[in-house]
């Protein structure tokens, strides 16, 4: 039962790691771009939650009421203010976004100091559902892989479904045929990062009050999101989930193994799978 | 007033020079046809109309207003667009996604899903297929198509005879006057000199970055036009 | 029409015997070498004339400088952006503290071995690496570094979390006295960053180069003209990792003990890489020369503020890669057409009348 328990709790994680990772596969999905400084934003989110929530004296969950907008509209700046000035080449948007993200980490660290901090999500972090006589699921974990599910499953439908889904689409295939359809380059770039943004809010504040977190902390997440990206395959929202759920896997049972274990088994997975399958395990046959 | 005018219209590509200042001027329901060889500068000449070479303001004025400069999806919304050459449907997309997208603003106007597909009704029945896994003919219908979603009052289309076999040429530039029926002015790039001439009411000929000739189409003098296209 | 004019000749002479040489130096350049010439001897000098903190300081200045040309030559020539080289700066500590651990070897001895088991190791890592493109290779790269710096945290047998300190007697087989010491690891790092800078400009001078600045032009463009551009980025990441591992092994000779942390410090080894060559010039051999130069004036200044120094390091970087992306170096340069080694690659006429003039050479 043991070991039925882990393997939920490794699930259910990964369900946080395809958060991570469909924001990040979002953006370059769309212009082609890799945000280094991704998993900083995330921290961003953390703290900035942590800042309303004492501002405020709110809980976590509603804080996202604010900082989900915020962030987001952090996102809609930061593309139209600063990347999609470097969009174009290969070596541009890649250093400038790995000095963004050196930059955020001094920022937060002058700001926020070193120390670990978490966000206090109340009885609820405790709440767990027992399930059989050994085994007992934690309700906190259940409901963010839910919402995570949700939000994979609302970004799916917005790309194939809705006129903005369209316009990505078409900008991401043809940037300058897309203007012809009266399509603002600068404006559907800026909003596809304010998405992914968005997106990265809720996960920021979810891992938050899972673990402590310190200004440094954003590589971590950013790594995390990337294995679960290329164990599940590029170009699927669905497979990145797959990909985060393997990698909540691995590193539950590392964990499980040795307790110094958890992240290293996830990169011995995410080699694993780039030795055997580099394509990923659910790689979308088209593009 | 003209619908458009273009004054002096220059044109770079870095350093090299495409346009060495070009005039012209259409009418609101007219036909202009531009001819000339190849690389003689008539799809540089629509993209500076379209907005995606710079120009200078006044160089090229839409209904009066100056325009050089503006962005391509300004100008769509002002009711300029283009069919651009080779096509350049949306692989990512349908056919319907990529006819929706062209209406993308709702801008109003007579056309609609509909209406195209009314004009193009074998497009209908390949609705939902990948726009990439239509024939050459099919997907300039669907370009064209997709130009018009937008409700232009200007269109311009850059060689759509590119690559067609001559039965469907005549086909596409057969529907012309039912587009300028609806209150759109068109501009056709042609290399199908026959073809461009028998479809519009007026034409230009580009060579080497400048005018060559122009006149009404029906009018000139063929010898004229072969030598202005010559350049000889 | 083209500038290239093969000089014809009228029909029923013969053809003059006129061909290209392609020459790699220029006034400039003759003068950068008797520069750096010069410099070199001075810098040979400094112990019998400078203190011990300005030793330090110095061999400071070589290792960053070393670092940072190595990724230069990976991210500005190869196109390869790693943000991993602490792997191999920590991993070359670790080669020659266990060397002197285990084997009690005279712990220089670490410095060629750290440089074998650098390349020897990134041969696998680069093999794998490359399966991912552009921005991924990136963060594969990273992660590469984050498994080095778990696996040397968990083993107990190099020290595990709380690493390992240079033996007594270790430290003094080196050489009998302190003096003796500090000058000897001196002129070894003085050595060291002659050495790889020397590499980086012949490798850059031969073929292979040639292929580099192409693949670093137009990857696409490389492909076709037929350069094997898997096979030249392999080249140039073994050689760089090699050469990183030993200034590692020397940095954390200096240091007398190493902790997972220290040695496979992202903060500490590649940001400094990073800004020293965005903001000198990448793509440039001089870039990083200048580059750490700066980084070390502006150190001087700052040295209170750690965080607000990189802050501010960042959003140079930042502009510097929107308005001028070939660094302070490649603004410098390209107006004037300056070169401080010699890597262009002009064509000279070679006749016996010498009509012509150097074409704009294709860069370096």
């Amino acid at each position: 039962m043991d070991l039925l328990n882990i393997i939920v709790q490794g699930i259910l994680l990964g369900g946080l790691y395809a958060l991570f990772a469909a924001g990040l596969s979002l953006i370059f999905g769309v212009m082609k771009l890799v945000n280094v400084a991704h998993g900083d934003l995330i921290v961003v989110a953390a703290y900035f939650a942590y800042f309303v929530m004492q501002l405020l004296g709110i809980g976590p969950f509603t804080s996202l009421i604010v900082v989900v907008p915020v962030i987001a509209l952090v996102g809609y700046i930061l593309q139209r203010g600063l990347l999609n000035f470097t969009l174009g080449d290969d070596l541009p948007p890649l250093l400038v976004t790995i000095s963004l993200s050196i930059i955020i980490q001094n920022v937060l660290l002058l700001l926020f100091t070193h120390d670990s901090r978490k966000l206090y999500g109340g009885a609820i972090e405790m709440a767990s559902w027992r399930v059989t006589q050994d085994m007992a699921i934690g309700v906190l974990p259940v409901i963010q892989f839910v919402i995570a599910v949700l939000i994979i499953g609302g970004l799916q439908l917005l790309f194939y479904r809705s006129a903005v889904g369209r316009a990505f689409r078409a900008t991401s295939d043809d940037r300058e045929i897309a203007q012809l359809m009266g399509i603002d380059n600068n404006h559907i770039f800026a909003i596809a990062m304010a998405l992914s943004l968005a997106v990265v809010a809720v996960a920021g504040v979810f891992i938050a009050v899972r673990t402590t977190f310190n200004p440094f902390y954003g590589p971590q997440l950013l790594i995390f999101g990337f294995e679960a990206i290329i164990i599940g395959g590029l170009g699927s929202l669905w497979g990145t989930l797959a990909g985060g759920i393997v990698l909540g896997l691995a590193q539950a049972i590392g964990g499980h193994i040795n307790v110094g274990l958890p992240f290293t088994a996830g990169h011995l997975a995410f080699l694993a799978v780039l030795i055997i399958r580099p394509e990923g395990l659910f790689p979308k046959a088209v593009q | 007033m003209p619908l458009l005018e273009v004054t002096n219209l220059k044109a770079f590509y870095g350093d090299f020079q495409a346009l060495f200042g070009i005039s012209m001027s259409v009418e609101a329901g007219q036909v202009v046809s531009v001819i000339g060889a190849n690389g003689a500068g008539k799809s540089t000449l629509l993209r500076s109309i379209v907005g995606m070479l710079k120009a200078a303001p006044g160089m090229i004025r839409f209904d009066g207003e100056p325009i050089g400069g503006v962005g391509t999806a300004k100008l769509v919304t002002r009711g300029i667009t283009m069919v651009p050459e080779g096509r350049r449907l949306f692989p990512s997309l349908s056919v319907e996604e990529n006819l929706m997208i062209g209406g993308q603003l709702g801008r109003p106007g007579p056309w609609s899903l509909e209406r195209v597909y009314g004009l193009f009704p074998a497009l209908k029945d390949r609705r939902g297929q990948r726009s990439m896994s239509l024939s050459g003919g099919q997907q300039q219908m669907v370009s064209i198509g997709r130009a018009l979603m937008s409700n232009p009052r200007l269109l311009l289309c850059d060689e759509i005879s590119l690559g067609l076999a001559p039965i469907l040429v005549q086909e596409i530039f057969q529907m012309l006057p039912s587009i300028v029926a609806e209150g759109t002015t068109v501009i056709v790039v042609e290399q199908d000199v026959m073809q461009a001439l028998a479809a519009s009411d007026h034409v230009y000929c580009l060579q080497e970055g400048r005018i060559s000739l122009e006149g009404p189409s029906r009018t000139l003098d063929r010898g004229a036009i072969r030598a202005a296209y010559f350049g000889v | 029409m083209t500038a290239i004019d093969q000089g014809s000749a009228p029909v029923g002479e013969a053809k003059p015997r006129s061909g290209f040489q392609v020459t790699h130096t220029s006034l400039s350049s003759r003068l950068g070498l008797i520069f750096w010439a010069g410099l070199v001897v001075v810098l040979i000098a400094v112990p019998y004339w400078g203190d011990r903190q300005t030793m330090r300081l110095l061999t400071e200045i070589y290792s960053f400088l070393a670092l940072a040309s190595l990724w230069n030559l990976l991210a500005g020539y190869a196109g390869l952006v790693s943000v991993g080289q602490q792997a191999f700066v920590g991993l070359g500590g670790y080669t020659l503290y266990l060397l002197a651990l285990w084997g009690g070897f005279n712990p220089i001895l670490g410095l060629p071995l750290a440089g074998l088991i650098g390349f020897v190791v990134s041969i696998p890592i680069i093999f794998l690496l490359l399966r991912l493109r552009g921005a991924y290779f990136t963060i594969g790269s990273w992660v590469v570094a984050e498994l080095f710096l778990q696996i040397f945290q968990l083993v107990p047998a190099v020290g595990g979390g709380s690493g390992i300190s240079l033996p007594a007697a270790v430290v003094k087989s080196i050489a009998a006295s302190r003096d003796g010491r500090e000058f000897l690891i001196y002129w070894i790092f003085l050595a060291l960053v002659v050495a790889v800078l020397a590499v980086i400009v012949l490798l850059l001078r031969t073929r292979y180069g040639l292929a580099l600045t192409a693949i670093r032009d137009n990857e696409m463009a490389a492909k076709s003209n037929g350069i094997d551009v898997n096979r030249t980025r392999t080249i140039v990441f073994v050689v760089a990792a090699a050469a990183t591992s030993m200034v590692g092994s020397m940095i954390f000779l200096q240091k007398l003990s190493i902790t997972p942390f220290s040695a496979f410090s992202f903060n500490d080894w590649t940001v400094n890489m990073i800004f020293i060559t965005v903001i000198g010039g990448i793509g440039h051999v001089e870039g990083p020369i200048i580059g750490t130069i700066i980084y070390f004036v502006l150190r001087e200044y700052l040295a209170d503020y750690a965080s607000t120094y990189l802050i501010i390091l960042g959003l140079v970087a930042i502009v510097i890669m929107l308005r001028a992306p070939k660094g302070i170096w490649g603004l410098v340069a390209d107006r004037y057409g300056w070169q401080l080694f010699p890597l262009a690659r002009r064509l000279k006429r070679r006749e016996s009348s010498p009509t012509a003039s150097p074409q704009p050479g294709t860069g370096h």
